[in-house]
């Protein structure tokens, strides 16, 4: 009798399962079928996703995108399914998330409109934007104080671009010269032959913080442009996508990610120990505040 | 795959400037084009000489030997971060400073490392095709009273080059191709035009798609001229070494 009820048990559970794997669809049945969620991570995009001295994969975007994945398990109601990581770079991550290899993008990748028709994005965790890097004794306290200053940037950048518009445009007579390359850049700040750097917040952090005296440099002023970074999935798969989304929410709303940030952006990081010290931006507070999955600029003044 | 085409991308404007990514990556086939030009010009007019130095043997041979042994054992894209970043070491101040200012720096260095490379293939194809000349060829010509460069410059050669221009069509396409390591040091060519355009769009098919046919397109047109040149040279009532073709007597 005993073995009977077990065997009937069994078949109604197999039945629930099959029937539970056909009512869903897009990624969700996937991983029900597989018994595994994919998320995808960087080798050296630091502190977002990249593999420390111990070469386990680590950061910021990685561990929100775990608890993401921890999420999708308790809403499936399947704390069996494994988690698996799997690398990409910037030229494979749109081939291995279309062709299902992976199922979430977790690096630092920038939710653009144009990207929207191929990807969806979730909720935006970092914004990152064009800022301006000056020495603490310099009294620059934003664009306004760069009138007739030397400012520098990298050259080929979006960021060189859009300081050389600005100067341009609103007559600032700055003298706008290009770096090769980070390094350059920022030693023509360091031995003072530009008064000012311009590019990625996130970038200037980990040059300052990386330099020989961190403490002498601040980021100054608003940012001049704005770039959210999200968890990139497939397009077309709503069902998914809102499960992401909440979990998102979630870690928004309660203040974890704060707590996640804080362990990322303004302490010691594998795996030299460095301290980025960059406190999150108007910006991303009010993504923070107000969840939301915009591409668009405006979104986020 | 969940993959979402949209060809009409190619008419949407790039954000590097270009009017549309496809303009994009025609002016990357354009610099692809020039590269490769520049670099078989180069390559022929070392690797010959190099070619013809292997075999007239002692010291010079001894050098050209190891000239070809150092730049073809060496991966391209070793050779091309050393004259890239290495080299510009070396030079006296003023043109250290404009080898890593001067934005054409990528090109020139990338190009210049492109054909040093290939002319070590070159040289061997010379060498082997002179080489493959009967004796019997050079001591004729030196019997009717030709000096040695003489020799060369209206028996050996003429041979030889005939001999080499299918391996030559090869070399060529091979240079096409081996352009794109280019874009390691920063050449915006066909392959970085494309990475660009799948960054930008996330259209990843669509652009390389493109750049494959405008590869072929671009290699189709070489062996096309080269098979022209070849129907060009043939001579009459000579047999022509390996391409097997018999000139018809005018």
């Amino acid at each position: 009798m005993l073995k009977v009820a077990a065997v009937v048990c069994l078949s109604t559970f197999a039945l629930n399962n099959s029937t539970e794997a056909q009512a869903l669809n897009g990624t969700l049945r996937k991983i029900v079928e597989t018994g595994e969620i994919v998320v995808s991570h960087r080798d050296a995009s630091i502190p977002f996703s990249y593999v420390d001295d111990k070469q386990r994969p680590v950061g910021y975007a990685l561990e929100i995108c775990l608890k993401v994945a921890e999420a999708a398990k308790r809403e499936l109601g399947k704390t069996d399914i494994q988690t698996k990581l799997s690398l990409v770079n910037s030229a494979t991550r749109i081939p291995l998330l279309l062709n299902g290899t992976v199922d979430m993008e977790c690096g630092s990748t920038t939710n653009t409109v144009e990207r929207q028709q191929q990807v969806a994005f979730s909720m935006t965790y970092f914004v990152t934007g064009n800022r301006i890097l000056a020495k603490k004794s310099s009294g620059i306290k934003g664009l306004s104080d760069l009138r007739g200053k030397t400012v520098a940037s990298n050259s080929g950048t979006t960021n060189l671009r859009q300081i050389t518009e600005i100067n341009t445009r609103q007559a600032m007579g700055m003298n706008v010269i290009a770096g090769k390359d980070l390094a350059e850049s920022f030693l023509l700040l360091e031995t003072d032959r530009a008064a000012a750097l311009v590019m990625d917040d996130i970038l200037l952090s980990s040059l300052s913080a990386n330099s020989r005296s961190p403490d002498d440099y601040q980021l100054v002023g608003e940012p001049l442009s704005i770039e959210p970074y999200a968890i990139m999935i497939r397009k077309d798969d709503p069902a998914f996508k809102a499960v992401v989304d909440k979990a998102m929410i979630d870690l928004m709303k309660s203040g974890e990610i704060e707590s996640i940030y804080k362990k990322w952006f303004l302490s010691a990081i594998p795996p030299r120990g460095i301290v980025l010290n960059l406190p999150p931006s108007e910006a991303l507070r009010k993504a923070w505040a107000a969840p939301t999955d915009a591409a668009e600029t405006e979104a986020y003044r | 795959m969940n993959y979402h085409w949209n060809w009409t991308i190619l008419s949407a404007p790039a954000p590097d400037g270009s009017p549309t990514y496809l303009l994009m990556l025609l002016s990357g086939a354009m610099t692809t084009v020039l590269v490769a030009a520049c670099a078989a010009v180069l390559a022929i007019l070392l690797g010959v000489p190099l070619g013809i130095a292997r075999r007239i043997g002692g010291p010079i041979a001894g050098l050209a030997a190891a000239y070809v042994e150092v730049f073809r054992n060496i991966p391209l894209l070793a050779q091309m971060f050393l004259w890239y970043f290495v080299f510009p070491e070396l030079l006296p101040m003023g043109l250290q400073t404009l080898a890593k200012q001067s934005s054409h720096a990528p090109f020139v260095l990338g190009t210049l490392s492109l054909g040093l490379y290939t002319a070590a293939r070159i040289c061997e194809q010379v060498r082997s095709a002179l080489g493959a000349i009967p004796r019997g060829q050079s001591m004729a010509g030196l019997a009717l009273g030709l000096r040695p460069v003489q020799l060369y410059r209206y028996v050996l050669l003429p041979r030889a080059f005939r001999m080499i221009v299918p391996t030559l069509t090869s070399e060529f396409i091979s240079i096409v191709k081996n352009s794109a390591v280019l874009l390691t040091i920063g050449v915006m060519e066909l392959t970085a035009s494309a990475r660009a355009m799948q960054e930008f769009s996330f259209q990843v098919f669509e652009a390389f798609l493109v750049a494959t046919a405008l590869y072929l397109s671009i290699n189709f047109v070489i062996v096309a001229l080269m098979n022209l040149v070849e129907r060009r040279l043939v001579t009459a009532g000579v047999v022509d070494g390996i391409s097997g073709r018999r000139g018809s007597q005018k």
